[in-house]
Formats: structure tokens, sequence, C-alpha cells
């Protein structure tokens, strides 16, 4: 399945915006700002995890005409915190038979261990497969390397760039650092104490 | 009936004395619920005496209108105790009216059931039978739900991060929430389940000791206990799996998100 642009319209949620943003299919946007202004409820709010105003849509599909589950598994969202429920790592994917755990650094064996086992970059290097596992159609980032060292944060990254370019998958990446974004993403911008999101130059985004 | 020895205040306060030292013990070893001791043994004290005198009253006019108000009174009652044992309950009608319903409509049905098609009573509304039946189906009903809902939105909110998770990896909110679910309607089930697996080995049951202590031939006593402890899993286990089942699509609104705000943290617990 192919991705297309993610188009966000007007979007209001706590304080924040009205954001506007589009996100060329295959390409990145990198968000950042200060702390505890919104970057989350953005994402949250794109996903619709959250009352909120606004319109949003994927290529030509609009948000409000798909169910709520199905847009989710389209726009797939990595919180920065995982959730796991079972107690083996093989039971959150969908076909474990096809994860390659070592192109992120982590043992071939490492779904068969149970969560319990699992140090926190573990957890959220798997949180990112177990994402990509879905097949989503475009990728919402909240800070998908925070508690990963250089190497694995350099392999996170490119396996987010091949995902992009090989689905043609927008992406969102919120993040703290202005390296990484710059790094990874086409454009970067950021939220301002305002919670306005503004271009790398200083002006509104529209 | 003759065979009955009638207990006299005296006899009473005898049993009394002993909470009286439950409480004194409580003090002393500092528990903190020593005021509720006594409250609780007043409250009980007052309100069987009350009762006992309503149902003598009742017994003496039976009338349709005088049972459904009392039965109104039991349940509304029912429904708030069920409210307030929640840590964190529904915000609005929601909190009061989904325990009320479920419980209203299990309870409800299953004694009307009982009354019109195994005890055959007539007229449907003889006072000394629907009464007792209605308290025993409310009482065990009320602690069922109390017990699902409770576990239900704890669960929830404890665990919003991994309903959120599942919610975020596609899955329905009835996907999401189905574990806990689950969990809650055993746990609710439970306390009567284990009550009829060791009934007459580990306890007596209350109602047939009562019974047999006011002179009831044991067998008698025994189908009744039978039949109560029947209709009161049922209703319990359908009591729950109604309010809990209600309670978990509440949590969810109509685009599938969970709205932990639609719960609010009770105030004081009483005590």
């Amino acid at each position: 399945m192919q991705g297309g642009d993610l188009i966000i319209d007007d979007l209001v949620i706590r304080g924040l915006g009205p954001v506007r943003l589009t996100v060329p299919a295959g390409t990145c946007v990198g968000v950042s700002g200060p702390s505890g202004i919104g970057k989350s409820s953005l994402l949250r709010a794109v996903a619709d995890m959250e009352p909120h105003d606004g319109r949003v849509s994927l290529g030509t599909t609009a948000r409000d005409a798909l169910c709520a589950s199905e847009w989710r598994r389209m726009v797939g969202l990595l919180p920065s915190e995982s959730a796991w429920w079972a107690d083996g790592v093989a039971q959150h994917f969908l076909t474990p038979e096809a994860v390659r755990p070592e192109v992120l650094g982590l043992r071939e064996e490492v779904l068969s261990w149970p969560v319990k086992r699992l140090s926190s970059g573990e957890r959220q290097r798997l949180s990112l497969l177990r994402l990509l596992d879905r097949r989503p159609r475009a990728l919402l980032l909240d800070e998908p390397t925070a508690n990963l060292d250089g190497e694995s944060t350099r392999r996170v990254e490119s396996l987010i760039q091949d995902y992009a370019q090989a689905h043609r998958a927008p992406v969102i990446w919120v993040g703290h650092s202005v390296d990484q974004l710059n790094r990874v993403a086409q454009r970067v911008v950021s939220f301002d104490a305002d919670g306005v999101l503004r271009e790398a130059g200083g002006e509104v985004c529209r | 009936m003759n065979s009955v020895i009638a207990l006299s205040p005296v006899d009473l306060s005898i049993a009394a004395l002993l909470v009286v030292a439950l409480a004194l013990l409580s003090f002393r070893m500092e528990l903190g619920v020593t005021r509720q001791i006594v409250v609780a043994a007043v409250r009980t004290t007052l309100q069987l005496l009350l009762v006992g005198m309503v149902l003598k009253t009742l017994f003496d006019h039976a009338h349709p209108l005088l049972l459904v108000g009392i039965a109104v009174i039991m349940v509304t009652t029912a429904g708030r105790e069920v409210m307030s044992r929640q840590t964190r309950r529904f915000t609005g009608p929601w909190g009061f009216a989904t325990g009320t319903a479920a419980m209203t409509l299990s309870s409800f049905s299953i004694t009307c059931l009982v009354l019109s098609t195994v005890i055959r009573i007539d007229p449907w509304y003889a006072p000394q039978y629907a009464i007792p039946l209605l308290g025993m189906m409310l009482g065990n009903t009320m602690t069922g739900i109390a017990i699902g809902m409770e576990r239900l939105t704890s669960t929830a909110w404890r665990d919003s991060a991994v309903i959120e998770g599942r919610l975020l990896l596609g899955q329905t909110w009835d996907e999401a929430v189905g574990e806990i679910r689950r969990e809650s309607i055993r746990s609710a089930m439970i306390p009567t389940l284990n009550a009829m697996a060791v009934a007459g080995i580990v306890s007596l049951p209350g109602m047939m000791t009562g019974q047999i202590l006011a002179g009831s031939p044991p067998m008698e006593a025994v189908k009744y206990q039978i039949l109560i402890m029947f209709i009161v899993s049922a209703g319990t286990g359908f009591g729950a799996v109604l309010a809990v089942s209600v309670g978990a699509r509440r949590l969810f609104d109509d685009r599938q998100r969970l709205r932990l705000d639609r719960l609010v943290k009770a105030g004081g617990r009483g005590g």
C-alpha cells in the first residue's frame, strides 16, 4: 500500500495551534519546541486519541471517513513510552517470523524473550519494529531514540528513512535534538512559547 | 414456630459486648476503624429494627404499591452504595445509573421469575417472600457490581498506557479493553462462586442458619438455601456482566478514544 501526503488543517488542541502542516509522501518533518508545550499532543490529535478541532487527511483519505481504529492503523504513532500487555515479546507482533531484530542491533532471539527481560532501550527499538510490523502508511514518531546510544540511534534513523522511502510514507518526527532533526528531516519546524508552529526562519507555518 | 426461643434485649447486649470489646482493641492498636465499628454496629441495630417494624406492618397489610415503594428505596440505597465504593466513578448521571440499572434489571427480573415460577406464591406481592428474596439478591448483586466496577475503573486508570498502546496499534476499543473487562467481571463473580463452593462444608450460609435457629426443618432450610445460592450467583453474574460492559463502553467515545476525563476521583471515603 502506498502512502500519500499527510495534511493537517487548522488543528487545535489544548492551547496549541491552529496548526497547518503538510508532510509530502516519503518526506520527514521534524518538530521541536520547549518541553511540555504539547508536541506529543499534536501527534495524539493527528492519531485521533484526544478530542480536538481540525481536519487531517492522508493521501485521498479523510480521517473522518474511516473508523478510528482503521485510521490509527494507517497513521502509525510511536509513543515515547511503549506499553506491553502480553507476557512474551512475540505475542505483540502480527507476523513475528518476518521481523528482523538484527537491523536495530538486537539479538535475533529477542522475540522469544519475556517482556520483563527487556531493557528500556530494547523496548524502544522493539516498539518501532512492532509498529512497522503493522505496515502503517504514515509515521508519527515521538522521540524514537530517547533511550538509545549513538550506534542504536543511527540504526533507528536509517530504518525509519528506509521505510519512509520504500513505502512513500510521510513522517513527523518529534525530538529534542536539533542536530538529529536536521539530519533526518527535510524540514524542521518548532512550536514557540505560545503554541504557534513556526518555520526555522521564524515565519508561521501555513 | 413454637420451638423458637425468643431473644431478649439482655441476650443481644451480651453479643453487643463482644463488638464493644473489638472496638476497644482496635482503639488500643490504633487500627483506625474504631469509629467505623461503632457506627456500623449502631447502624445495623437501628436499620434492622426499623426493617423489622416495616416488615411487620407490611405483612399485616399486603399491598403491591407498598411493596414497590420498599423495593425502590432498597434499589436506590444499593445504587448509592455501589457508587460510593468506587475510588473513581463515572461523572454525571452515569456514576449512579450504570450500577443501579444493571442491579435493578438483573435482581428484579430474577426475583420476579423465581416468585412466579419457582415459589409460585399467591398473591405475587406476598411480602414475606418478595422482600427477603429481593433483599438477598440486591445485597449480593450490589457487592458484585461494586467490585467489578471498581476493578474496571481503577485498572483502566492505572493501565491507560496499555489501553492507548493497543489503540495506537489499530485495535478497536473492544479489543483494547477486553482483557480488563474479563478480569473485572471475573473478580465480581468470585465471591459468590467461592460461597457456592464451600457452602455447608466450611460455612453454614447465614440465611439457612437463621432459618434453622428459628425452627424450620433442616431439609426445608437447605432447599431454600440452594435456591438462594443459585439465583444469587446468577443475579450477581448477569448484573456484573451488564454493568461492567456498559462501563467499559463508556470509557471510550464514538471515535474510540480512551476518555479518562469521564472518571472523577471520589472525595473522602467516609470513616
